[in-house]
Formats: C-alpha cells, sequence, structure tokens
C-alpha cells in the first residue's frame, strides 16, 4: 500500500485504479483480490477496474476453478468493474486470425495488449473544452457499468490480422461495424466463424422470450455497449445499428445504454480499427463452466484441505458459489 | 527465489545424492557462464570464503568462491559417505554437515529408526536447524532413501516426523526408492511396511521409485546404443544415464546408471523454481495441486528424452514424440500401468524450447486415452521452464496421482503378510528398546487404509459422471 500511496501521491487528478491479474493462479487472484479489498477500503472515492485473465479451460493450474470462483465472489464485492479476457479465446485470434504458428505466451499478451490499447488510448472529447477524454476509466465505468449486479465487461476488437494478411486488406466502417454488431449480437469472440443467423426479433413481433428456441440462435443480450471507432473518416461512420433496443435489456433505453468514442487518429497498423466494450451475456457461459466444475470438485471435498490448512473455511466457498450463482441468474434473466 | 535442503540417508540415499549434485554442478555450469553466485544457483549452493574459519564466510551475491551443496547426509555405516568425502565431490559438502556412525542398521528399520533416531536426534536437528539457517527462504527438504534398507528406511522416515515438527511450514518431498520383488534383503518387506506408515503420515509428497523401471530403462538405452542404430547421430554427453563429462570419473559401479535418472528427475523437479520460464512452477504449486487429500500423496514419474538426437531443429513431431513418450511404461521410474488406472492429477514439467500451444495441442491429443476422476476431468498442472537439461534441447517430466500405485502397495503388503505370518525374522525387531509388535500392526492397516481410498477411487471408474445439483439462487 505504501508503493501504491507513492504513485497515488504523484497524480494530479486521479481517477482511479487499474488492477491487473489472472484468477487461476495464487498471487494474482489471491494477492490481487486482497489489493483491490484493501484500494476499496482506502481509496473509495477511486474507481477500480480489475483486468482478469480467464484461465484456459483445461490445465493451467488444477485448482484453477476454485481460485477463480473464489477471486471472481471477492471483486464482486470490491471492485467496480471486471474487464475480462479469456486465454482460450485469445489464442483462437492468434491461431486464426493471426496465423501464428507456434503460439506463446508472448503472442497471448501483444493481443491483449493491442485490446486494452484500442479501449484506452486517447479519444475525442464530448464537451468541447478539452480536445481529447479526460477520463477515460470514469467515462468507461459510467456508461457501462449502470447497476452494480452487473460488472463484467469483454472487450472485442476488429481487425486482428497477421502483417501479411493486412497487406492485401482494405476496411470500410460500414463493414466493420457490421461484423462488429453480429459478434455482439451471436456471442462471437473474435471475426472468424460468426454466426450470421442468429438475428434479433423484427419489431412489431412479439420478442422471442429469454432463451429462444434453439441455443445457438440466442441472442446476446447486453446492458451496455461501448464503440471505440479509431481511424481515417470516422465521422462518416453510422453506428445506428448498435441503437437497436432489441439488443438491450428493457431496463435501459438505447440513448443510455448505448455510446461511442471516436478519434481520427488510427491506432497500431490498422488504418480503421473497431472496438466494443461490452456488458453482456456473452460472459454467462465461461461463468457457468467454472461455478460448475469448481462444485463439483467441492463436491468431493477435493484440494479443500490446502485451502484450511491456510486459515480458509467452507463457508468462505459456499459463500463464493452463493454469490456467483446470483450472478450467473441475473445476467441469465436478461431480456429484452 | 527459495532454497531446498537434501537430506540423503543411508547408502541408497547418500550415492543417489552424490549423482545429483554432481548433475546440479554441471547443470548450472552449464547455464552460468560469467561465475556469478546467482539466485538459481542459490537454491541449492551456498557460497562461501573458505578461507574463513567457523560460519562466517557465507557470501551472498558476486563471483562465485566456493560452492556448497545445501545437504545433510546421513549414514550409520561410514563407507558411502567416507567415499563422497575422498572423490572430487568433496568440496562441495561442508564436512559439518554429515552425521555418521560405523556399525550400520543390519538392515532393520527399528535400529535405524529407534536406536540411532534417539540417539542422534539432537545432532540432526542441529544439522537441520544450521542449512535452514543459512537460506533466506527455505521452501522445502528433499529426503532420499531406499525403503527396504535399515538407516535409510527407519532413520530416513524417522526425521521426517522431526522435520515436520520443527519445520511445519517446509514441504517435505521424499524420494523413496521401493525394492524390487528380487530384493536381497529378507527383511524388506518389514522395512518398507514400517516406512510407508511414516511416509502416510509425515511426507507431503512421495516420488516412489523402484530399481526394476531403473534397470529396465537401462537396458533399453544400452540396447539402442550398442545395437549401432544411432551412430553418430546420438550424442553420448546426453543420455540421461551418462555421467560423462562429470566430476568424478569414478569406476562404473552398477548403480550409476540408475542414480542419475533418479538425479535428473530431482533436477527436472525443481528446474522451473530455479530457472526462468513463461510458466513458472514453484515446489509449493506441486503440492498444491497434485494433492487433492492429504494421504493421496504419491506421484508416479516419468522421464523423458533419454537420449537426444544431434538434430538440433527438431521439428514438432519429435516434440509430440517427447509427450507420448511421457506416458509410455518404457520411462516410468516405478512398475505402474496409469493408463489403465485412473488419474487424480497430472503435471507436466516442460523444458526448453515448448510453447503453450505444443503443450495445449499435446494435452488435446492424449486426453481421450486417458482416465480422470470425476471431480477432475481436466487435471492438468503444466509448467514451462526455458533452460532444458544439459545436453537436451527439451526435456519433460510427468508426474501422475494415479490409482496405479495400488497394486505395488498391495504387493507390498503381500510380501509382508507371507514374512509376518511366520513370525520370521521377528524377534531382531522385537528385541529392539521401544519396539513393539503394535507397530506392525499399526503399519498394516495404515497401508490397507490406503489402499481402500484408492479401491474407493477406482470404484467410480466406470460409473458415469455424476451430476451434483446446484445451488439453486431465488430471483
Amino acid at each position: 500500500m505504501n508503493l501504491i500511496q507513492k504513485e497515488v501521491e504523484k497524480c494530479d487528478s486521479l481517477s482511479g485504479f487499474f488492477i491487473i491479474m489472472s484468477m487461476a493462479g495464487g498471487t494474482g487472484s489471491g494477492l490481487g483480490a486482497f489489493i483491490t479489498q484493501k484500494l476499496q477500503d482506502q481509496y473509495s472515492s477511486s474507481l477500480k477496474m480489475n483486468q482478469i485473465i480467464w484461465p484456459y479451460g483445461t490445465g493451467e493450474v488444477i485448482v484453477q476453478n476454485y481460485n477463480s470462483i473464489l477471486t471472481l465472489s471477492h471483486l464482486y464485492r470490491s471492485s467496480d468493474a471486471l474487464l475480462i479476457h479469456e486465454n482460450d479465446a485469445v489464442h483462437k485470434i492468434c491461431a486464426k486470425q493471426m496465423n501464428i504458428k507456434q503460439i506463446s505466451f508472448r503472442d497471448l499478451n501483444q493481443v491483449l495488449a493491442h485490446q486494452l490499447g484500442s479501449v484506452f488510448q486517447p479519444t475525442y472529447s464530448e464537451d468541447g473544452s478539452f480536445p481529447y477524454r479526460r477520463d477515460p476509466l470514469g467515462d468507461l465505468m459510467e456508461h457501462l457499468v449502470p447497476h452494480p449486479e452487473f460488472k463484467m465487461l469483454g472487450v472485442r476488437n476488429i481487425p486482428q490480422m497477421s502483417e501479411n494478411s493486412l497487406a492485401y486488406s482494405t476496411f470500410t466502417w460500414a463493414g466493420l461495424l457490421k461484423h462488429l454488431r453480429q459478434m455482439l449480437i451471436s456471442g462471437a469472440k473474435m471475426e472468424e466463424g460468426i454466426n450470421w443467423q442468429v438475428r434479433p426479433p423484427l419489431s412489431g413481433l412479439p420478442p422471442l422470450g429469454k432463451m429462444s428456441v434453439h441455443k445457438d440462435l440466442h441472442l446476446n443480450t447486453s446492458v451496455a455497449n461501448l464503440v471505440i471507432l479509431r481511424g481515417k473518416d470516422v465521422q462518416s461512420a453510422d453506428v445506428e445499428g448498435f441503437k437497436d433496443p432489441a439488443l438491450y435489456t428493457s431496463w435501459l433505453e438505447p440513448v443510455h445504454a448505448f455510446s461511442m468514442w471516436k478519434t481520427q487518429r488510427a491506432f497500431d497498423k490498422y488504418e480503421k480499427s473497431a472496438a466494443l466494450v461490452s456488458n453482456s451475456q456473452l460472459l454467462v457461459k465461461p461463468l457457468d463452466m467454472i461455478v460448475g466444475k469448481a462444485w463439483n470438485m467441492f463436491a468431493s471435498k477435493a484440494y479443500i484441505h490446502q485451502y484450511t490448512r491456510f486459515g480458509m473455511e467452507e463457508e468462505d466457498f459456499l459463500d463464493s458459489f452463493t454469490l456467483l450463482e446470483q450472478v450467473v441468474a441475473s445476467y441469465g434473466s436478461l431480456g429484452p | 527465489m527459495t532454497q531446498s535442503v537434501v537430506v540423503q540417508v543411508g547408502q541408497c540415499g547418500n550415492q543417489i545424492g552424490c549423482c545429483f549434485w554432481d548433475l546440479a554442478l554441471r547443470e548450472h555450469a552449464a547455464v552460468n557462464q560469467k561465475g556469478i553466485y546467482d539466485d538459481a544457483i542459490s537454491s541449492f549452493f551456498r557460497n562461501v570464503d573458505t578461507r574463513v574459519v567457523g560460519d562466517g564466510g557465507s557470501i551472498s551475491k558476486g563471483r562465485i568462491s566456493s560452492l556448497k551443496a545445501r545437504a545433510v547426509l546421513i549414514d550409520m555405516e561410514e563407507g558411502v559417505v567416507n567415499e563422497i568425502l575422498q572423490g572430487p565431490l568433496r568440496d562441495v559438502f561442508d564436512s559439518k554437515q554429515l552425521i555418521t556412525d560405523i556399525s550400520g542398521s543390519g538392515n532393520n528399520w527399528a535400529v535405524g529408526h529407534k536406536v540411532f533416531g534417539s540417539l542422534y536426534r539432537e545432532q540432526i536437528l542441529e544439522k537441520l536447524r544450521k542449512s535452514a539457517e543459512h537460506c533466506d527462504c527455505l521452501q522445502c527438504f528433499f529426503v532420499i532413501h531406499s525403503m527396504g534398507g535399515g538407516t535409510g528406511s527407519g532413520l530416513g522416515t524417522f526425521l521426517l516426523k522431526v522435520l515436520e515438527d520443527e519445520f511445519p511450514e517446509v514441504y517435505r518431498f521424499v524420494t523413496a526408492v521401493y525394492p524390487s520383488s528380487e530384493d536381497d534383503v529378507i527383511t524388506s518387506p518389514y522395512n518398507s511396511m514400517l516406512a510407508m506408515k511414516e511416509l502416510n503420515e509425515h511426507a507431503d509428497c512421495v516420488l516412489p521409485i523402484d530399481n526394476q523401471s531403473l534397470f529396465d530403462i537401462i537396458s533399453k538405452i544400452d540396447l539402442v546404443v550398442n545395437s549401432g542404430k544411432l551412430g553418430t547421430t546420438v550424442k553420448p554427453k546426453s543420455l540421461v544415464t551418462s555421467n560423462m563429462g562429470a566430476v568424478t570419473k569414478r569406476h562404473k559401479k552398477p548403480f550409476d546408471a540408475m542414480n542419475n535418472i533418479v538425479a535428473n528427475l530431482l533436477l527436472s523437479l525443481t528446474s522451473s523454481a530455479r530457472f526462468e520460464g513463461s510458466l513458472n512452477m514453484d515446489l509449493n504449486e506441486i503440492s498444491m495441486n497434485l494433492v487433492p487429500f492429504p494421504q493421496l500423496h504419491y506421484l508416479v514419474s516419468s522421464l523423458t528424452p533419454l537420449y537426444t538426437l544431434a538434430d538440433v531443429n527438431i521439428p514438432p513431431r519429435r516434440l509430440d514424440q517427447m509427450f507420448s513418450d511421457a506416458f509410455s511404461k518404457d520411462h516410468q521410474l516405478m512398475q505402474a500401468d496409469p493408463r489403465h488406472s485412473l488419474y487424480l492429477a497430472c503435471a507436466l514439467i516442460v523444458r526448453g524450447d515448448v510453447q503453450i500451444s505444443d503443450l495445449r495441442r499435446n494435452i488435446e491429443r492424449l486426453k481421450p486415452a486417458l482416465q480422470f476422476v470425476s471431480w477432475n476431468q481436466e487435471g492438468w498442472k503444466t509448467s514451462l521452464c526455458s533452460v532444458p537439461p544439459v545436453g537436451h534441447s527439451h526435456s519433460l517430466l510427468a508426474l501422475a496421482n494415479n490409482t496405479c500405485v495400488k497394486p505395488t502397495f498391495m504387493e507390498l503388503r503381500e510380501r509382508f503378510m507371507r514374512l509376518y505370518k511366520k513370525k520370521a525374522h521377528l524377534h531382531h525387531y522385537l528385541q529392539v528398546d521401544g519396539m513393539e509388535e503394535s507397530a506392525f500392526a499399526e503399519a498394516v492397516s495404515s497401508l490397507s487404509a490406503l489402499i481402500q481410498e484408492y479401491n474407493e477411487l477406482d470404484a467410480t471408474k466406470s460409473m458415469p459422471v455424476p451430476d451434483v445439483p446446484r445451488l439453486s439462487v431465488a430471483m
């Protein structure tokens, strides 16, 4: 906390904290959650966003599901927003979009860093007082986390491709936004293999209900979305498609649920790029899976002695499960 | 970085230990070109200015002056330890870190445990404390001993309890060499059984090894090397059994090559704790991930490769072959059949130029053939260390917590009962002060309880994955 204090003192105007950690291990997950709690105690008026790495589904760490549910439940209580990156999804981007043959953690981290950059690099401010947005973290939280029960955010960013492919591609805002919108609706995590069958119900017709008949065609309902556009002619970009009420839950008007940031300045090597930060049902399935696996293991009491020897109790586990089941249910019941 | 202390007990323990230290020096010499004492070396070695008399000689940084192993050598006969002290490795061992006696334990667990235990308890404690004090952050004790003899088995397991009492926070990893069925020590079943109880209760993790498996590995290597199939492409230095380039150029004894394999095991186990990599794994993570229930801490190890071909740019196919080999019986250090038993957990410790995608691809490939327990279907723990072992471009150590150890334990119980029913040789044990017949009964029931736990897990093997109802929440 002393080190953090020193950094805080150097700031003119502290917006908040961005805590980067994983969920599967011990230090990032456990100590990360602990520090977040301490930040909540000591800097209660500052915002906290945790950037969380969701582990690969299969085996990085055997007790990763326990660590994950303990971390998520603690963060849900003390953090303001959770920006989640899934290793499996980033891995697929490296394999399919970036065409990397022997993927290393360095490759994964570069894709991740690119995604973060596409969100947090400067964009034009809304009011005329400063050319650039002064508090992206604050604005992001304000736009995307209207309700404390819904804190899980995911990032989608296109295009993402290897240098070689880039040389032969051209992009239009219309094309990019169309893909991005469909990624949002269908719950796709990358540009390749988007399911175009998923469509919002036509207005005038009764809604399909919370879960449509075919699981595959389930429309990903959002609480709030933020689209960030970077590149030339950005003022010509048409984002009307993202304001369709059918995409959102009923308790927010699209005008409040959707926001857009933009800048003419291109990002990285992409002449035009579009990012989507979304508070939606996108993370329910992974969360549900982790809770399920952790519960299964908990039922057999496996590995519990490893935790109790350091002062934890079974009660702590149960509390975590309860909280997360609640989150799963809340997100699951979102419907237009 | 953390430090570990090796405690080698008895003839077997000390002979393996000697190979280990030799190999460790070679490994660090290959990596550490500049001769600077760094964190990696400090995990197993102290840097000492030998001109300073007494304790003050430790140097924490800078050039390497004289390396001393973080080791305690214990044997109740003098032969083995004396040989070490007269050999080329003599300077690596601190003469104050030895405990020896003259007469030996006579292959009698009770003598090792009760007689020498009480006789040397204070001295042992003192040496252990000393070695712990020399560490900034002591994480683990590696205890090496055989199960069948008297000193290693008796005194070795005695000091486990001492370690548990005095250093409860420090992990206790035991490398235990189990007797083969043709073992020449008649009382080895008694010794092993009595030692098992101690391992059950006081060890955090046990790596059982048996001589038969090691011997089979050697034979296979010899066969391939001597048949000339490899020709000029095999680098003799790369043999996992080889001590070419070793500091010690002893006469080739029959156990040398076998001990080298175990030494390699220990080095690979600690590689990620010593060297950097993209996915580190410390020693506490091994215990955390591989021991789901306190009693079930026996890990079957397998090591690959056993030799390398001269090809430097090994295409992915060879890399994948390494993973396949780790799951074949030929590479196991213990006679067991994990493929047809139930996995509780599995760790893959990879060294060298291997990336996460290679690791994942191979796990996906091998998974379908292996059966994991229902509550741990994805029970894989992985680590990537960028520094390969000497002479190889990459290597893999697989540690499996698998019910396949059950038959070994059952056989042990079988051999024990054959002797015990006739009360053969029992008087040698009972005449030792403090040794009661109840100790035997307790040891058997401890082992039987362990076997029963494995039985219960095995019973779940063919059952469908139970559907545990989730918590339901009110909306």
